[in-house]
Protein backbone atom coordinates (compact mmCIF):
# COMPACT_ATOMS: atom_id res chain seq x y z
CA UNK A 1 0.00 0.00 0.00
CA UNK A 2 2.81 2.12 1.11
CA UNK A 3 4.71 1.65 -2.45
CA UNK A 4 1.09 2.80 -4.34
CA UNK A 5 1.19 5.94 -2.41
CA UNK A 6 4.46 7.14 -3.34
CA UNK A 7 7.61 7.41 -1.72
CA UNK A 8 6.75 9.88 0.33
CA UNK A 9 4.15 7.98 2.28
CA UNK A 10 5.37 6.82 5.71
CA UNK A 11 3.91 4.55 8.09
CA UNK A 12 2.43 6.11 11.74
CA UNK A 13 2.76 4.07 14.61
CA UNK A 14 2.47 5.93 17.97
CA UNK A 15 3.67 9.15 16.41
CA UNK A 16 5.58 10.50 19.53
CA UNK A 17 8.02 11.03 17.65
CA UNK A 18 7.05 11.61 14.19
CA UNK A 19 4.41 13.70 14.60
CA UNK A 20 6.91 16.28 16.52
CA UNK A 21 9.26 16.22 13.64
CA UNK A 22 6.85 16.93 10.93
CA UNK A 23 5.25 19.29 13.16
CA UNK A 24 9.71 20.81 13.12
CA UNK A 25 8.90 19.80 9.15
CA UNK A 26 11.81 17.65 9.68
CA UNK A 27 9.94 15.01 8.11
CA UNK A 28 6.88 15.91 5.73
CA UNK A 29 4.91 13.07 4.32
CA UNK A 30 2.45 13.28 1.46
CA UNK A 31 0.75 10.40 3.43
CA UNK A 32 0.89 8.34 6.40
CA UNK A 33 -0.54 4.83 6.46
CA UNK A 34 -1.73 4.58 10.51
CA UNK A 35 -0.55 1.16 11.53
CA UNK A 36 -2.49 1.36 14.80
CA UNK A 37 -5.91 0.14 13.16
CA UNK A 38 -3.70 -3.41 12.27
CA UNK A 39 -5.16 -6.01 14.83
CA UNK A 40 -2.61 -8.31 16.63
CA UNK A 41 -0.07 -5.78 16.32
CA UNK A 42 0.98 -5.19 19.99
CA UNK A 43 1.83 -8.27 22.32
CA UNK A 44 4.55 -9.67 24.43
CA UNK A 45 4.88 -13.61 24.56
CA UNK A 46 7.63 -16.04 25.69
CA UNK A 47 8.74 -18.20 23.67
CA UNK A 48 11.76 -20.91 23.20
CA UNK A 49 13.41 -19.11 25.78
CA UNK A 50 13.19 -15.05 24.14
CA UNK A 51 10.72 -12.77 24.32
CA UNK A 52 8.69 -11.64 21.59
CA UNK A 53 7.49 -8.00 21.21
CA UNK A 54 5.00 -7.01 18.32
CA UNK A 55 5.67 -3.84 17.31
CA UNK A 56 3.20 -2.53 18.13
CA UNK A 57 3.59 -3.31 21.59
CA UNK A 58 3.27 0.22 23.95
CA UNK A 59 6.26 1.28 25.99
CA UNK A 60 3.44 1.33 28.84
CA UNK A 61 2.71 -2.59 28.07
CA UNK A 62 6.10 -3.28 28.74
CA UNK A 63 6.19 -1.24 31.67
CA UNK A 64 3.63 -3.20 33.09
CA UNK A 65 4.25 -6.74 31.76
CA UNK A 66 5.58 -9.17 34.34
CA UNK A 67 6.88 -11.26 31.22
CA UNK A 68 8.95 -8.68 30.16
CA UNK A 69 10.53 -7.80 33.48
CA UNK A 70 11.79 -11.38 32.76
CA UNK A 71 14.94 -9.43 31.11
CA UNK A 72 14.63 -6.66 33.97
CA UNK A 73 16.55 -4.13 31.49
CA UNK A 74 13.66 -4.10 29.44
CA UNK A 75 11.44 -2.95 32.05
CA UNK A 76 13.86 -0.24 32.79
CA UNK A 77 13.86 1.08 29.61
CA UNK A 78 10.66 0.81 29.44
CA UNK A 79 9.93 2.63 32.65
CA UNK A 80 11.51 5.52 32.33
CA UNK A 81 11.06 6.49 28.59
CA UNK A 82 9.84 10.15 28.57
CA UNK A 83 6.34 10.65 30.68
CA UNK A 84 3.58 8.18 31.19
CA UNK A 85 1.26 10.67 28.43
CA UNK A 86 3.97 9.23 25.94
CA UNK A 87 4.87 5.81 26.72
CA UNK A 88 1.06 5.03 26.29
CA UNK A 89 1.01 6.07 22.65
CA UNK A 90 4.54 5.13 21.85
CA UNK A 91 5.68 1.91 20.53
CA UNK A 92 8.87 -0.23 20.59
CA UNK A 93 8.55 -1.01 17.15
CA UNK A 94 8.28 2.97 16.08
CA UNK A 95 10.79 3.79 18.06
CA UNK A 96 13.49 1.09 16.23
CA UNK A 97 12.03 2.47 13.17
CA UNK A 98 12.72 6.01 13.58
CA UNK A 99 16.35 5.56 14.58
CA UNK A 100 16.34 8.63 16.64
CA UNK A 101 20.02 8.76 17.95
CA UNK A 102 18.84 10.07 21.25
CA UNK A 103 16.29 6.98 21.18
CA UNK A 104 16.37 4.72 24.42
CA UNK A 105 15.47 1.03 22.86
CA UNK A 106 17.85 0.91 20.80
CA UNK A 107 21.13 1.26 22.93
CA UNK A 108 19.55 -1.41 25.55
CA UNK A 109 18.62 -3.66 22.84
CA UNK A 110 21.98 -3.87 21.45
CA UNK A 111 23.28 -5.13 24.40
CA UNK A 112 20.86 -8.15 24.29
CA UNK A 113 20.81 -10.47 21.67
CA UNK A 114 18.17 -8.86 19.35
CA UNK A 115 16.53 -9.90 15.89
CA UNK A 116 13.52 -7.98 13.87
CA UNK A 117 11.36 -9.67 11.71
CA UNK A 118 10.36 -7.28 9.01
CA UNK A 119 8.24 -7.25 6.71
CA UNK A 120 7.47 -5.97 3.28
CA UNK A 121 5.61 -6.45 -0.53
CA UNK A 122 9.07 -8.99 -1.03
CA UNK A 123 8.36 -11.17 1.94
CA UNK A 124 10.04 -11.29 5.40
CA UNK A 125 13.44 -11.63 6.51
CA UNK A 126 14.89 -11.33 10.11
CA UNK A 127 17.50 -8.99 10.78
CA UNK A 128 19.42 -8.78 13.56
CA UNK A 129 19.91 -5.04 15.45
CA UNK A 130 23.14 -4.80 15.13
CA UNK A 131 22.66 -4.98 11.78
CA UNK A 132 19.56 -2.59 11.14
CA UNK A 133 20.49 1.15 12.37
CA UNK A 134 22.68 2.69 9.74
CA UNK A 135 23.02 6.29 10.90
CA UNK A 136 20.83 8.90 12.21
CA UNK A 137 16.77 8.58 11.16
CA UNK A 138 18.14 5.86 9.00
CA UNK A 139 17.72 1.92 9.15
CA UNK A 140 17.68 -1.41 6.28
CA UNK A 141 14.37 -1.22 5.86
CA UNK A 142 13.19 -0.14 2.74
CA UNK A 143 10.44 2.68 1.77
CA UNK A 144 7.29 0.06 2.31
CA UNK A 145 9.02 -2.48 4.62
CA UNK A 146 8.16 -2.29 8.07
CA UNK A 147 9.17 -4.07 11.55
CA UNK A 148 6.66 -7.01 12.49
CA UNK A 149 8.29 -8.45 14.97
CA UNK A 150 11.20 -7.57 18.33
CA UNK A 151 13.07 -11.03 19.07
CA UNK A 152 15.14 -10.77 22.08
CA UNK A 153 16.47 -13.83 23.66
CA UNK A 154 16.67 -14.32 27.37
CA UNK A 155 20.10 -14.27 29.12
CA UNK A 156 22.04 -16.94 30.57
CA UNK A 157 22.16 -17.49 34.35
CA UNK A 158 24.69 -15.45 36.06
CA UNK A 159 24.10 -12.61 33.55
CA UNK A 160 23.03 -9.42 34.29
CA UNK A 161 22.22 -6.17 32.48
CA UNK A 162 21.93 -2.30 33.57
CA UNK A 163 20.60 0.95 31.46
CA UNK A 164 20.78 4.72 32.79
CA UNK A 165 19.73 7.42 30.96
CA UNK A 166 20.86 10.63 32.32
CA UNK A 167 17.93 13.29 31.95
CA UNK A 168 17.28 17.03 32.48
CA UNK A 169 13.43 16.41 32.90
CA UNK A 170 11.40 13.82 31.77
CA UNK A 171 9.58 14.62 28.45
CA UNK A 172 13.33 15.21 27.15
CA UNK A 173 15.61 12.74 25.40
CA UNK A 174 18.50 11.56 27.58
CA UNK A 175 21.51 13.56 27.03
CA UNK A 176 23.39 10.55 27.52
CA UNK A 177 22.84 6.78 28.27
CA UNK A 178 24.83 3.29 28.72
CA UNK A 179 23.67 0.11 28.50
CA UNK A 180 25.37 -3.20 30.19
CA UNK A 181 25.56 -6.81 30.08
CA UNK A 182 27.63 -8.92 32.09
CA UNK A 183 28.01 -12.46 32.12
CA UNK A 184 29.27 -14.38 35.34
CA UNK A 185 31.48 -17.21 35.35
CA UNK A 186 32.69 -18.39 38.99
CA UNK A 187 32.93 -14.85 40.02
CA UNK A 188 35.37 -13.90 37.03
CA UNK A 189 33.69 -11.78 34.09
CA UNK A 190 33.04 -14.36 31.24
CA UNK A 191 31.30 -12.34 28.65
CA UNK A 192 30.21 -7.90 28.56
CA UNK A 193 28.18 -6.22 26.40
CA UNK A 194 28.06 -1.88 26.78
CA UNK A 195 26.51 0.39 24.52
CA UNK A 196 26.32 3.73 24.71
CA UNK A 197 23.29 6.08 23.80
CA UNK A 198 23.12 10.09 22.39
CA UNK A 199 26.66 10.58 22.02
CA UNK A 200 27.01 9.56 18.32
CA UNK A 201 25.06 8.96 15.13
CA UNK A 202 23.54 5.93 16.26
CA UNK A 203 23.84 4.02 19.53
CA UNK A 204 27.13 2.86 19.67
CA UNK A 205 28.77 -0.60 20.85
CA UNK A 206 32.09 0.33 23.19
CA UNK A 207 34.23 -2.31 22.88
CA UNK A 208 37.37 -1.39 24.09
CA UNK A 209 35.23 -1.09 27.80
CA UNK A 210 34.15 -4.64 26.84
CA UNK A 211 37.68 -5.93 26.59
CA UNK A 212 38.41 -4.10 29.68
CA UNK A 213 36.04 -6.38 31.20
CA UNK A 214 35.80 -9.19 29.91
CA UNK A 215 38.04 -12.11 31.47
CA UNK A 216 38.94 -10.62 34.59
CA UNK A 217 37.68 -10.00 38.08
CA UNK A 218 35.71 -7.02 37.85
CA UNK A 219 37.31 -4.30 40.41
CA UNK A 220 38.01 -0.47 40.45
CA UNK A 221 41.10 -0.59 38.17
CA UNK A 222 38.51 -2.81 35.31
CA UNK A 223 36.21 -0.79 35.62
CA UNK A 224 38.34 2.52 35.19
CA UNK A 225 39.84 1.49 32.47
CA UNK A 226 36.11 0.46 30.90
CA UNK A 227 35.02 4.20 31.77
CA UNK A 228 38.34 5.92 29.81
CA UNK A 229 37.35 3.13 26.90
CA UNK A 230 33.72 4.46 26.82
CA UNK A 231 35.05 8.24 26.90
CA UNK A 232 37.17 7.57 24.01
CA UNK A 233 34.26 5.57 22.11
CA UNK A 234 31.74 8.67 23.05
CA UNK A 235 32.05 10.93 20.11
CA UNK A 236 29.10 13.26 21.06
CA UNK A 237 27.82 16.24 19.53
CA UNK A 238 28.06 19.29 21.51
CA UNK A 239 24.35 21.01 21.94
CA UNK A 240 21.95 22.87 24.24
CA UNK A 241 22.31 19.48 26.70
CA UNK A 242 26.19 19.61 27.21
CA UNK A 243 29.51 19.98 25.64
CA UNK A 244 31.07 17.26 23.95
CA UNK A 245 33.75 16.82 26.83
CA UNK A 246 30.65 16.87 29.42
CA UNK A 247 28.88 14.14 27.70
CA UNK A 248 31.80 12.05 27.29
CA UNK A 249 32.27 12.63 31.09
CA UNK A 250 28.66 11.95 31.76
CA UNK A 251 29.00 8.42 29.59
CA UNK A 252 31.57 7.44 31.29
CA UNK A 253 30.28 7.55 35.04
CA UNK A 254 26.83 6.15 33.41
CA UNK A 255 29.03 3.19 32.17
CA UNK A 256 30.48 3.21 36.10
CA UNK A 257 27.15 2.79 37.67
CA UNK A 258 25.72 0.43 34.80
CA UNK A 259 28.57 -2.28 35.44
CA UNK A 260 27.97 -1.54 39.52
CA UNK A 261 24.56 -2.65 39.20
CA UNK A 262 24.73 -5.55 36.16
CA UNK A 263 27.27 -7.01 38.34
CA UNK A 264 24.76 -7.16 41.17
CA UNK A 265 21.66 -8.71 39.04
CA UNK A 266 24.54 -10.93 37.80
CA UNK A 267 25.08 -12.13 41.06
CA UNK A 268 21.44 -12.53 41.41
CA UNK A 269 20.61 -9.46 43.70
CA UNK A 270 16.99 -7.79 42.72
CA UNK A 271 18.14 -3.93 42.26
CA UNK A 272 15.66 -1.24 41.53
CA UNK A 273 16.79 0.93 38.47
CA UNK A 274 15.95 4.57 37.01
CA UNK A 275 16.19 6.93 35.01
CA UNK A 276 18.62 9.75 36.71
CA UNK A 277 17.24 13.36 36.58
CA UNK A 278 19.53 16.64 36.59
CA UNK B 1 2.35 17.67 -0.42
CA UNK B 2 -1.10 17.81 -2.25
CA UNK B 3 -2.87 21.16 -2.02
CA UNK B 4 -5.83 20.07 -0.39
CA UNK B 5 -7.04 17.37 2.24
CA UNK B 6 -9.85 15.09 1.65
CA UNK B 7 -11.98 15.04 4.05
CA UNK B 8 -12.32 12.12 6.71
CA UNK B 9 -15.34 11.06 8.59
CA UNK B 10 -14.97 9.74 12.03
CA UNK B 11 -16.60 8.97 15.32
CA UNK B 12 -16.14 9.24 18.77
CA UNK B 13 -17.70 9.57 21.97
CA UNK B 14 -16.06 12.91 24.68
CA UNK B 15 -17.10 12.77 28.14
CA UNK B 16 -20.17 10.79 27.00
CA UNK B 17 -21.10 12.31 24.05
CA UNK B 18 -20.92 10.99 20.41
CA UNK B 19 -19.72 13.00 17.84
CA UNK B 20 -19.70 12.42 13.77
CA UNK B 21 -17.80 14.69 12.03
CA UNK B 22 -15.39 14.87 9.24
CA UNK B 23 -12.11 16.43 9.63
CA UNK B 24 -8.59 17.05 7.41
CA UNK B 25 -6.69 14.08 8.13
CA UNK B 26 -3.48 17.08 9.70
CA UNK B 27 -5.83 17.93 12.62
CA UNK B 28 -4.84 17.03 15.64
CA UNK B 29 -7.05 15.62 18.58
CA UNK B 30 -6.32 18.99 20.57
CA UNK B 31 -7.69 21.31 17.31
CA UNK B 32 -10.56 19.14 17.20
CA UNK B 33 -11.87 19.69 21.23
CA UNK B 34 -10.81 22.81 21.03
CA UNK B 35 -12.40 23.91 17.27
CA UNK B 36 -14.44 21.67 16.50
CA UNK B 37 -16.27 20.85 19.55
CA UNK B 38 -15.41 24.39 21.56
CA UNK B 39 -13.88 22.23 24.54
CA UNK B 40 -11.79 24.85 25.19
CA UNK B 41 -10.73 23.15 28.89
CA UNK B 42 -7.86 21.65 27.13
CA UNK B 43 -5.16 23.28 26.86
CA UNK B 44 -2.43 23.68 23.95
CA UNK B 45 0.93 24.77 25.97
CA UNK B 46 3.90 24.10 23.71
CA UNK B 47 2.34 22.12 20.92
CA UNK B 48 5.74 20.21 20.72
CA UNK B 49 5.15 16.62 23.11
CA UNK B 50 6.63 17.91 26.46
CA UNK B 51 4.24 20.30 28.25
CA UNK B 52 1.12 18.10 28.68
CA UNK B 53 -1.53 20.72 29.56
CA UNK B 54 -2.83 18.87 26.46
CA UNK B 55 -3.30 15.72 27.93
CA UNK B 56 -6.54 14.17 27.73
CA UNK B 57 -7.65 10.57 28.76
CA UNK B 58 -8.24 8.79 25.61
CA UNK B 59 -9.90 4.81 25.98
CA UNK B 60 -8.65 4.98 29.29
CA UNK B 61 -4.90 6.44 29.32
CA UNK B 62 -3.65 9.84 29.11
CA UNK B 63 -2.10 11.26 25.95
CA UNK B 64 -0.87 14.53 24.82
CA UNK B 65 -3.95 15.46 22.46
CA UNK B 66 -1.03 17.40 20.50
CA UNK B 67 0.61 14.54 19.36
CA UNK B 68 -2.57 12.78 18.17
CA UNK B 69 -4.08 12.77 14.95
CA UNK B 70 -7.54 12.94 15.31
CA UNK B 71 -8.63 11.05 12.79
CA UNK B 72 -6.79 8.19 15.25
CA UNK B 73 -8.93 9.34 17.69
CA UNK B 74 -11.61 7.32 15.19
CA UNK B 75 -14.09 5.30 17.68
CA UNK B 76 -12.07 6.11 21.01
CA UNK B 77 -13.97 7.00 24.39
CA UNK B 78 -12.14 10.64 25.10
CA UNK B 79 -12.17 12.46 28.52
CA UNK B 80 -11.46 16.40 29.09
CA UNK B 81 -11.75 18.35 31.93
CA UNK B 82 -15.25 19.31 31.15
CA UNK B 83 -15.95 15.52 31.56
CA UNK B 84 -15.23 15.62 35.02
CA UNK B 85 -17.71 17.41 36.60
CA UNK B 86 -21.10 15.04 36.96
CA UNK B 87 -24.59 17.38 37.40
CA UNK B 88 -23.28 20.68 38.85
CA UNK B 89 -20.89 18.72 41.44
CA UNK B 90 -17.03 19.02 41.02
CA UNK B 91 -15.16 15.50 40.83
CA UNK B 92 -13.26 14.66 44.13
CA UNK B 93 -9.61 15.55 41.83
CA UNK B 94 -11.25 19.01 40.94
CA UNK B 95 -12.42 19.53 44.64
CA UNK B 96 -9.04 18.84 45.94
CA UNK B 97 -6.78 20.72 43.57
CA UNK B 98 -9.34 23.72 44.69
CA UNK B 99 -9.33 22.86 48.53
CA UNK B 100 -4.80 22.59 48.13
CA UNK B 101 -4.11 25.39 46.39
CA UNK B 102 -2.73 22.86 44.22
CA UNK B 103 -2.70 25.88 41.28
CA UNK B 104 -2.11 29.20 40.59
CA UNK B 105 -1.85 30.76 37.27
CA UNK B 106 -4.67 27.38 35.87
CA UNK B 107 -2.98 26.68 32.59
CA UNK B 108 -1.57 23.47 33.16
CA UNK B 109 -4.47 22.44 35.67
CA UNK B 110 -6.52 20.60 33.48
CA UNK B 111 -4.05 18.65 32.17
CA UNK B 112 -2.66 17.72 35.71
CA UNK B 113 -6.19 17.05 36.70
CA UNK B 114 -6.30 14.14 33.90
CA UNK B 115 -2.98 12.60 35.13
CA UNK B 116 -3.81 12.42 38.62
CA UNK B 117 -7.09 10.71 37.43
CA UNK B 118 -5.03 7.93 35.38
CA UNK B 119 -2.82 7.75 38.29
CA UNK B 120 -6.03 7.16 40.48
CA UNK B 121 -7.61 4.73 37.90
CA UNK B 122 -5.19 2.36 39.17
CA UNK B 123 -3.41 3.27 41.88
CA UNK B 124 -5.86 4.33 44.66
CA UNK B 125 -3.13 5.33 47.52
CA UNK B 126 -0.10 6.38 45.07
CA UNK B 127 3.14 7.14 47.02
CA UNK B 128 5.52 10.39 47.09
CA UNK B 129 7.29 8.50 43.90
CA UNK B 130 3.82 7.08 42.37
CA UNK B 131 2.61 10.58 42.20
CA UNK B 132 6.05 12.33 41.18
CA UNK B 133 6.54 9.59 38.42
CA UNK B 134 2.63 10.39 37.65
CA UNK B 135 2.70 13.63 36.59
CA UNK B 136 6.36 14.16 34.99
CA UNK B 137 5.02 14.92 31.75
CA UNK B 138 2.81 18.25 33.07
CA UNK B 139 4.69 21.32 33.51
CA UNK B 140 3.47 23.97 36.00
CA UNK B 141 5.43 26.99 35.99
CA UNK B 142 4.07 28.70 38.46
CA UNK B 143 3.60 26.58 41.94
CA UNK B 144 6.70 24.88 42.49
CA UNK B 145 4.52 21.38 42.15
CA UNK B 146 4.05 21.24 46.71
CA UNK B 147 0.63 22.13 46.43
CA UNK B 148 -0.14 19.80 43.59
CA UNK B 149 1.21 17.03 45.07
CA UNK B 150 -0.74 17.96 48.50
CA UNK B 151 -3.76 18.08 45.99
CA UNK B 152 -3.10 14.72 44.82
CA UNK B 153 -2.80 13.31 48.03
CA UNK B 154 -5.54 15.17 48.82
CA UNK B 155 -7.91 13.41 45.75
CA UNK B 156 -6.55 9.99 46.75
CA UNK B 157 -7.77 10.37 50.36
CA UNK B 158 -11.15 11.67 49.38
CA UNK B 159 -11.77 9.49 46.60
CA UNK B 160 -11.50 6.28 48.76
CA UNK B 161 -14.05 4.33 48.54
CA UNK B 162 -15.93 6.46 46.34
Amino acid sequence: MLSQLGENARFLAGGQSLIPLMKLRFSNPSHLVDLSFVPSTAYIKEESGALHFGALTRHAEIENSATAAMIPVLHDCAAGIADVQVRNRGTIGGSLAEADPSGDWATVLLTQDTELRCLGPKGERTVPLRDFITDAYTTVLDHDELIREVIVKIPPKGSGGAYLAFKRSAPVYPTASAAVQLTLDDGACKDAVIALGCVGLTAVRAKDSEDALRGRKIGDKAIAAAMEAARTAADPQPDMRGSAEYKRKLVAALVKRAIEIALRRARGEQVEVGHIYA
Amino acid sequence: MPDTFEKVAIQLRVNGKTHSLTVEPRMLLVELLREALDLTGTHVGCDTTYCGACTVIMNGAAVKSCTVFAVQADGAEIVTVEGLEKDGKLHAIQRAFGDSFGLQCGYCTPGLMLSTLQLLSTNRQPSEKDIRKAIAGNTCRCTGYQNIFKAIQLAAQNSKGA
